[in-house]
């Protein structure tokens, strides 16, 4: 990657030095790590998984179904974690106006938002037995299912805009004003169902649970998908970032 | 093989299997992104040097 | 900036629309749901707080499309912009104007719409007063969201989707304001809670917005 490509090209605009130089380092330093840290990544998932399906103990008041908490659990942290990196890159673009960084926000949008539905997908399941139902209007899960609609505002308009800078500054900017009611609808909605749902929240119980036989394997589940988050979050930021430089050469052939 | 599940079998093996599925997804679509755009981006830059 | 949140009200109730379609819209709702719902005072009233605050927010969204793109296609938004107001002020000014011809009628038509939901009769006052405290939010917030997409085609659909989410507290804590106070409980710190979110959405969006109109006009 030429660092000097861009700075010869007249009617380019100053951004194609930017697509050329820190990207350049992100490129071959991530390319050098990837293909271990997937390894790594995949790996403790894989024992993370299969210790807590095969191997961990029936809870005396959940059964077996108390096995789903080693998705659940790691699946919620990483949707709120996933959303929180999302803030701090859209913060790093506006302030910095690093392209990696807009990038990378809009490539862990899509990793988040399986994560988001992961957990309501398991918080969901987990329910019925626990609740008898399917789906209940619990602080927790209503806050789920509110993050989820702010993953897809985010991707949503990520996809209309062309242009990659104003999508990225707008972007930024609702990822900010929307973790602030993201936030104020958490509290709402605690507010809300007080009254309705006493003693029926998803409580993680951590006390009980706090058995080695639980505790090890629930770290390791929550390390696998933590690492599978940050693998996926950088092939992605990849694919961007070379998306992105080949518009720059398409629109720079066009232009010639 | 699979451990006695009692009666949620169904519950847990469901649950599993949608995060499975999810999982397997996102990450199939971003190797899928990454083999569309190194393709596009090494065209591309075939092309340019000719 | 006061001449121009003038001009917006003014432009508003001569066409007509927002406020007219704001209020029947909400009629038809009313309809609807009590059809749906059956005529029995204790369905409706079950759904009445739910019913209004989802009216009232949907009546806000339809009006919303309207505030920048007129604009924006006769080229007023970029001398507005580019002009000696602050964008800030100017990005207020619509959102107060578009409150002005939406929420507040909806206000004063609340009580009524309550009605004939068969809403506890203490309830009104807190109802009356949680949609006053609240619609301004979602004007506000409303206006952000138009700010982010009036530029482009069909975007509509794209702003309801980003503005639902952010009507989320309003709208929890409007309802439990309402709930709260038709069953005679001490509904007030909800109520101290959704006049939090309405200040925090004043003063926050219209910088947001500034933001977007700048980069999109840019």
């Amino acid at each position: 990657m030429n660092l000097g490509h861009g700075s010869g090209a007249g009617a380019a605009s100053r951004s194609t030095i930017w697509d050329y130089a820190n990207p350049a380092r992100f490129m071959s330093a991530t390319g050098r790590i990837l293909p271990a840290a997937s390894a790594t990544a995949g790996g403790t998932l894989a024992v993370g998984v299969f210790w807590s399906f095969f191997l961990t103990p029936d809870d005396y008041q959940h059964g077996a179904t108390v096995k789903i908490m080693f998705l659940h659990v790691p699946a919620a942290l990483m949707a709120i974690n996933g959303w929180l990196m999302m803030l701090a890159a859209s913060l790093v673009w506006l302030v910095r106006r690093h392209h990696v960084s807009a990038l990378a926000a809009k490539a862990a949008a899509p990793v988040g938002l399986t994560m988001t539905l992961i957990a309501l997908a398991t918080g969901a399941i987990w329910g019925k037995p626990a609740w008898g139902a399917y789906w209940v209007w619990d602080p927790r899960l209503t806050s789920f299912l509110v993050l989820l609609t702010f993953y897809i505002a985010y991707v949503a308009l990520w996809e209309a805009i062309d242009n990659p800078d104003l999508a990225a500054d707008l972007t930024s900017i609702l990822c900010i004003v929307g973790s602030v009611f993201a936030l104020l609808s958490r509290y709402a909605v605690l507010f809300w169902s007080q009254g309705l749902h006493q003693g029926a929240s998803l409580s993680l119980d951590r006390e009980s649970h706090i058995d080695n036989a639980y505790y090890v394997p629930l770290l390791v589940c929550i390390a696998g998908f933590v690492m599978s988050f940050l693998v996926l979050v950088l092939l992605r930021t990849r694919n961007e970032i070379r998306l992105r430089q080949l518009a720059v050469r398409t629109a720079r052939r066009d232009l010639a | 093989m699979i451990p006695d599940l009692g009666t949620h079998a169904v519950a847990v093996l469901t649950a599993y299997g949608i995060s499975a599925v999810l999982i397997f997804a996102i990450v199939v679509l971003s190797l899928l992104q990454a083999r569309r755009a190194k393709r596009r981006l090494d065209a591309a830059e075939g092309r340019k040097s000719d | 900036m006061f001449a121009l949140y003038l001009r917006d009200v003014r432009l508003a109730l001569r066409s007509g629309s927002g406020t007219a379609n704001a209020l029947a819209f909400f009629l038809l709702l009313v309809l609807l749901v009590s059809l749906g719902v059956g005529p029995g005072r204790e369905g409706l009233a079950a759904v009445a707080p739910g019913m209004i605050w989802v009216g009232t927010l949907l009546s806000c969204l339809f009006s919303l499309d309207r505030m920048f793109v007129p604009d924006h296609d006769d080229g007023v938004l970029e001398v507005l912009v580019t002009g000696p107001a602050p964008v800030e002020g100017i990005a207020a000014a619509k959102a107060l104007a578009h409150w002005t011809t939406i929420g507040l009628p909806l206000t004063a038509a609340s009580p009524f719409f309550a009605y004939l939901f068969s809403l506890p009769a203490g309830a009104y006052p807190w109802l009356v007063l949680s949609i006053a405290m609240g619609t301004p939010a979602l004007s506000f917030i409303g206006m952000f969201s138009a700010a982010l997409t009036f530029p482009l085609r069909r975007g509509s659909l794209l702003l309801s989707l980003l503005v639902l989410p952010m009507y989320l507290p309003t709208l929890i804590l409007g309802v439990q304001t309402v709930k709260l106070a038709a069953v005679g409980a001490s509904m007030l710190p909800v109520l101290l809670f959704l006049g939090g979110v309405t200040l925090i959405a004043v003063a926050a969006t219209p910088f947001a917005a500034a933001f977007a109109l700048r980069a999109n006009l840019g």
